[in-house]
């Protein structure tokens, strides 16, 4: 028990120390340096996945059709071990930041096509047909009222899978990349736990603040009388 | 595929399948024994509700890899590292679910048990957890499936069942094991869902003929 004082209080020594060196705040591999890394490998891969998901789940629920598949794809794609798939697509594709995006990308891609789905389903078909009965096309039924309507669980997933890509993005380092996980795999392969500690504060940090971050865009852009 | 290494590896593969699968059905019962009181609470207290899922959440986000490793120095390289971690993972969605579930039990149904002169205890198990049943499993099948994809993470710490054959193929630049290791856990994923299903199956046969 009194061991285990002592190590906690010799790790958050070093946390601080580390966090009060200037340089580590300036030049290449500074903890600015691996922020901006690990926020780029998410962004990326976020907006990608988004990119292919989006469109899928929303055409789905928007149809009606293919909602067993829509579903399945979140179960499956969750059965998927995003560090197997980062060292196998490395293995085929060389060293470079493609296996991690590819990835990070399949990580991405199964909440937003779920939730999408979900959230366009969930539209009360009295509205829809209010919509119909008002000489609405497709399109304009699509844009005017069942995403506005959907919106807030679209937001949800696309804030779901942001959240996991931030804190599997330290993966990366792994394959030889940058970003946070530096510090967790160079922690570990010295046995400086400190340096460890740095990189979950700071990766739990982010994804913190992307959480806090989505939930104000969900504000945002849900439409004032759904509220 | 090399198919002669894995016959020559037959027992590595067999080990580090049974090592998942161990730590899978561990940290799920350990975090099943957490949430389920946390949520009978969080039920009876609504204001407990709010701090725990944050608390929860919080552990959901912090990385799997980050975490295992900040446990070595307490538990050092052993199963224990990489069953906390994983029961940690789990309670959000399971205990969230659990929640869910035992809301959504209907307010005249918990009348009709009351009136019945059901107590408490019996209430619950009788009437409110069958009735929740179907929410609770749909958690344990996300919070399994969730599992299965992260312990392979673990075998960074040398406790990882199928990663550990991840790891394999990356020091060897050799793609046969890491398929092999693949292919097992989204298999496992799949074969546990489907087990979970047909448990909620037979123990809600009041549920079928309902559409």
């Amino acid at each position: 028990m009194n061991n285990d004082v002592m190590t906690l209080m010799t790790l958050m020594t070093g946390v601080i120390d580390f966090f009060s060196q200037p340089m580590n705040w300036q030049g290449p591999g500074s903890i600015p340096d691996h922020i901006l890394e690990h926020v780029t490998y998410v962004l990326i891969s976020t907006l990608i996945g988004a990119a292919i998901a989006l469109p899928i789940g929303i055409g789905l629920g928007h149809s009606g059709r293919g909602g067993l598949l829509a579903i399945n794809i979140s179960n499956i794609g969750r059965a998927i071990p995003a560090f197997g798939v980062i060292i196998l697509v490395f293995l085929l594709a060389g060293y470079g930041v493609i296996p991690v995006i590819v990835a990070l990308v399949a990580l991405a891609i199964p909440p937003m096509v779920t939730n999408s789905f979900v959230g366009m389903r969930e539209v009360d078909p009295a509205v829809r047909q209010a919509a119909m009965a008002l000489g609405m096309t497709g399109w304009q039924r699509l844009w005017q009222v069942e995403l506005p309507i959907a919106m807030p669980l679209i937001m949800a997933g696309v804030r779901t899978s942001a959240v996991q890509v931030m804190s599997t993005a330290t993966l990366a380092a792994y394959v030889g990349l940058g970003g946070l996980g530096r510090y967790l795999i160079d922690g570990l392969a010295v046995r400086d736990l400190s340096q460890v500690l740095v990189g979950a504060i700071l990766v739990a940090v982010l994804a913190v603040m992307t959480e806090l971050l989505f939930a104000g865009l969900q504000k945002l852009i849900t439409a004032k009388g759904l509220q | 595929m090399n198919w002669e290494w894995v016959a020559s590896n037959s027992h590595q593969i067999t080990a580090a399948l049974l090592q998942h699968v161990q730590l899978v059905g561990l940290s799920l019962l350990f975090g099943f024994l957490i949430a389920f009181p946390l949520a009978l609470m969080a039920v009876r207290w609504p204001r407990l509700y709010g701090p725990s899922l944050a608390v929860t959440g919080v552990m959901f986000t912090i990385p799997s890899l980050a975490l295992f490793i900040l446990l070595m120095p307490f538990t050092g390289l052993s199963m224990a590292t990489s069953l906390i971690g994983l029961t940690l993972y789990t309670l959000l969605i399971l205990f969230r679910n659990i929640v869910q579930g035992l809301r959504g039990v209907s307010p005249s149904v918990r009348e009709a048990a009351r009136a019945l002169g059901y107590t408490p205890a019996r209430r619950l198990f009788a009437v409110e957890l069958p009735i929740a049943l179907p929410v609770i499993v749909a958690g344990i099948r996300i919070a399994a499936v969730t599992i299965i994809g992260m312990v392979t993470v673990t075998a960074l710490i040398g406790q990882g069942g199928l990663g550990q054959l991840f790891i394999t193929g990356f020091t060897l630049s050799f793609a046969t094991p890491l398929i092999i290791g693949f292919v097992l856990s989204v298999a496992l994923a799949v074969a546990v869902d489907l087990a979970l299903v047909g448990i909620l199956y037979c123990l809600t046969p009041w549920q079928r003929g309902v559409r």
